[in-house]
């Protein structure tokens, strides 16, 4: 057998790429420190308490559901008396960075790559790649491009979360019925149009769970970025690992389920309804409601 | 195009057009030049969707194009929108050859000149039935205000006035097509596509969509094209039907002429669940009267005719050949010398138009001394309908019959 030295081939690639892109990958990491400390302001610019209850409020409008929110809000009281709320905030800061990141380049990539078969089969390979290839081998060369802090660690969450808004949003778009596309050409739509109007309204489903998918998959890196120096929970776990602080250990990855539970059901249910008004909500002006109603309520 | 054209010219002509699907245009061409084209398409690769279509359809006609599943009829349906894009030939609307008009105009042609109905209805589930059928003005840019007045009133035509703000999944399927009708109408094209649009509804429904669309047609006289499977529809709504069999016409005719001499043996099997009594009327069914007499003839020669023709009642007319009565060989007898044949009459006869369906007056066969009798609408006879010509069209034997006939034809 030929021996072949991809590891030294990577590695030539890889140093290549640092000595040659610097200023690309330093322009990239302060944008992404700029987005971080943005979101942060916000997250973290309230009070604890403060911030629970808007997060409750927001739990609210977008569920439905009084008993969720309850328990939501219980759980984010925990993370507070657990002294791990600005942790918690960070991570969620970095979690929805990635995920607008990730939204921002797999939406369109998405949408092109459903209507170009070739750009699909050539994604395919690229994107199981992305998701199967284990976090810890790209996280070196990302520490190599960016430095350690919050970017690398960042970065490499959004290459792991990307695929899924990729492929629901091309299977979405895909899945609308053809006749329903063709129905809207017959009366003289164009191909913009048609994608505005009816493939991607038809898709949101599909695409909302993609989103969902993103975030889920983001959150699962929070402690992977700690590993290479990113903020927050992730840096909390990693510590008490390191020496050996079962309970504080205990305590971090309680903060991270407690804020995966609730980014999931608030993202989840984004994607069945169209309105941000809960059906109970008092009706404002006359016939407001009925068009954004809710279709099964409706047909109960 | 001369100015002279513009009231005679048809609304579509094909001409000489074909579908290949899966293949290339060049290849297309091959394979459309070969001597056996559906083999050659096949060959490969690809599929042979309609061959050499010639048709015109006049201006507020309704033409029906009738088929099996996969005889071209939809290929040909969406050709004419360019849904599906033409191999070969061309298409003139208003004289305008629309397989070589530029995106931007075809778009223009579909938003504004021709409209379409879908067979699974097609509606935008995400969308209020308002606001379906307010789509193609919305791609036309109409101000809000005027498209959803304008659909409203669509849909008062299709008879949904009133459920605007429903979404189409809270409708049934005949209120859905309704919609997709209403859709299609809202632009007011001067061309109407209609892609098996029923077939998906039950028969009931079926019915009352055609009876809506009939009713609609009267009123519009907008050139329609109508594709179906099925010969009952055809015959109840079309003007004249084309049936096609694997991408080729066999035979394009008023329905009734269709149903009373269909070109081969494939038609006529078509025919033959078809509802004859629903579809032949009077005028395919009528006879020369055996005796009509004038009102000055005398006695004597009208008994003298009434034997020779073996027959016991004869029609009797006016000098302007409308007319007056029946007479019978008894009543003539009792006239007595000089006596006009007027007093004569008073017979008892059934009359109907040559338009009445078969299923209408079949009842009426038999009851009279004279066969049910066809009056114009001046009262002049037409003829008549004996009951075995109503027995032996409605009768299956009557293909069996054809069927020996084209064989010996076939045979010669």
């Amino acid at each position: 057998m030929p021996d072949l030295h991809i590891g030294d081939l990577g590695e030539d690639v890889i140093n290549f790429l640092t000595d040659n892109l610097g200023p690309f990958f330093d322009g990239i990491k302060e944008a992404l420190n700029f987005l971080l400390r943005m979101v942060y302001n916000v997250l973290g610019g309230l009070p604890p308490v403060a911030m629970i209850i808007v997060l409750a409020v927001i739990a609210l409008l977008v569920t439905r559901k009084v008993v969720l929110t309850l328990v939501l809000t219980v759980g984010l009281l925990l993370i507070e008396s657990m002294d791990l709320w600005y942790e918690t905030m960070q991570t969620t800061t970095s979690v929805l960075v990635a995920t607008l990141v990730a939204l921002v380049i797999g939406i369109p990539l998405g949408i092109w790559s459903a209507f170009s078969p070739p750009l699909r089969a050539a994604l395919r390979p690229v994107l199981d790649l992305m998701q199967t290839l284990p976090v810890f081998v790209y996280l070196l060369p990302t520490i190599l491009f960016f430095g350690v802090g919050d970017a690398p660690g960042l970065v490499a969450t959004i290459v792991f979360a990307l695929p899924p808004a990729v492929r629901l949003t091309q299977l979405g778009i895909n899945q609308v019925d053809a006749e329903t596309v063709e129905a809207a050409a017959a009366f003289g739509a164009g191909r913009w149009e048609i994608l505005r109007e009816v493939q991607l309204p038809l898709a949101k489903d599909s695409i909302m769970t993609g989103v969902n998918q993103v975030i889920m998959l983001a959150l699962s890196m929070v402690v992977v970025a700690g590993l290479v120096g990113g903020s927050g929970l992730g840096g909390v776990v990693v510590n008490a690992v390191q020496g050996l602080q079962i309970g504080a250990s205990i305590e971090g990855g309680l903060a991270v389920v407690v804020i995966a539970i609730y980014l999931d059901r608030v993202s989840a249910a984004l994607g069945g309804q169209r309105g941000l008004v809960p059906s109970w909500w008092p009706k404002l002006g006359r016939g407001a409601r009925t068009r954004t109603a809710q279709p099964e309520l409706t047909a109960a | 195009m001369s100015e002279t054209n513009e009231t005679t010219r048809p609304a579509i002509v094909g001409r000489g057009l074909s579908k290949v699907y899966g293949l290339g245009r060049r290849q297309a061409e091959k394979v459309l030049a070969a001597e056996d084209p559906r083999a050659a398409a096949a060959a490969a690769g690809g599929y042979l969707g309609a061959h050499e279509i010639d048709f015109e359809i006049a201006k507020g006609e309704m033409f029906v194009v009738m088929g099996l599943s996969g005889s071209g009829k939809s290929t040909v349906l969406r050709m004419i929108n360019r849904l599906n894009e033409p191999s070969a030939g061309e298409l003139l609307i208003d004289g305008e050859d629309i397989t070589k008009v530029s995106d931007q105009r075809l778009r223009e042609l579909r938003n504004n000149g021709i409209g379409m109905v879908f067979q699974h209805f097609s509606l935008f589930p995400h969308r209020t039935v308002r606001e379906n059928a307010a789509y193609g003005l919305k791609v036309r840019g109409t101000a809000k205000q005027e498209r959803l007045e304008k659909a409203d009133a669509a849909l008062d035509r299709v008879g949904l006035g009133g459920r605007g703000d429903k979404l189409p999944h809270e409708l049934s399927g005949g209120m859905r097509q309704r919609v997709g009708l209403a859709r299609a109408l809202a632009v007011d094209p001067p061309i109407l596509l209609m892609d098996e649009p029923f077939s998906a509804l039950d028969p009931l429904i079926r019915r009352d969509m055609q009876d809506l669309l009939v009713d609609l047609q009267a009123q519009d006289q907008r050139t329609t094209v109508f594709v179906t499977h099925d010969l009952n529809e055809a015959m109840r709504i079309g003007d004249r039907v084309m049936v096609m069999r694997e991408g080729r016409v066999i035979q394009v005719a008023p329905g009734p002429e269709i149903v009373a001499h269909p070109a081969d043996d494939y038609v006529s099997e078509f025919v033959s669940d078809v509802d004859r009594a629903r579809v032949l009327s009077a005028a395919d069914l009528v006879r020369p009267p055996r005796l009509v007499l004038d009102e000055e003839t005398s006695r004597a020669d009208a008994l003298t005719r009434l034997g020779e023709n073996e027959v016991t009642g004869a029609f009797v007319t006016d000098g302007e050949d409308r007319l007056l009565g029946v007479v019978t060989a008894d009543r003539v007898a009792d006239l007595s010398i000089g006596e006009s044949l007027r007093e004569a009459l008073g017979e008892p006869y059934e009359q109907v138009g040559p338009d009445d369906v078969v299923g209408d007056f079949m009842q009426l066969a038999g009851r009279q001394v004279v066969p049910v009798t066809v009056l114009d609408d001046d009262g002049r006879i037409v003829g008549v309908v004996p009951r075995a010509a109503i027995l032996s069209a409605l009768s299956t034997a009557n293909d069996a019959s054809a069927d020996t006939e084209a064989k010996e034809v076939a045979h010669a």
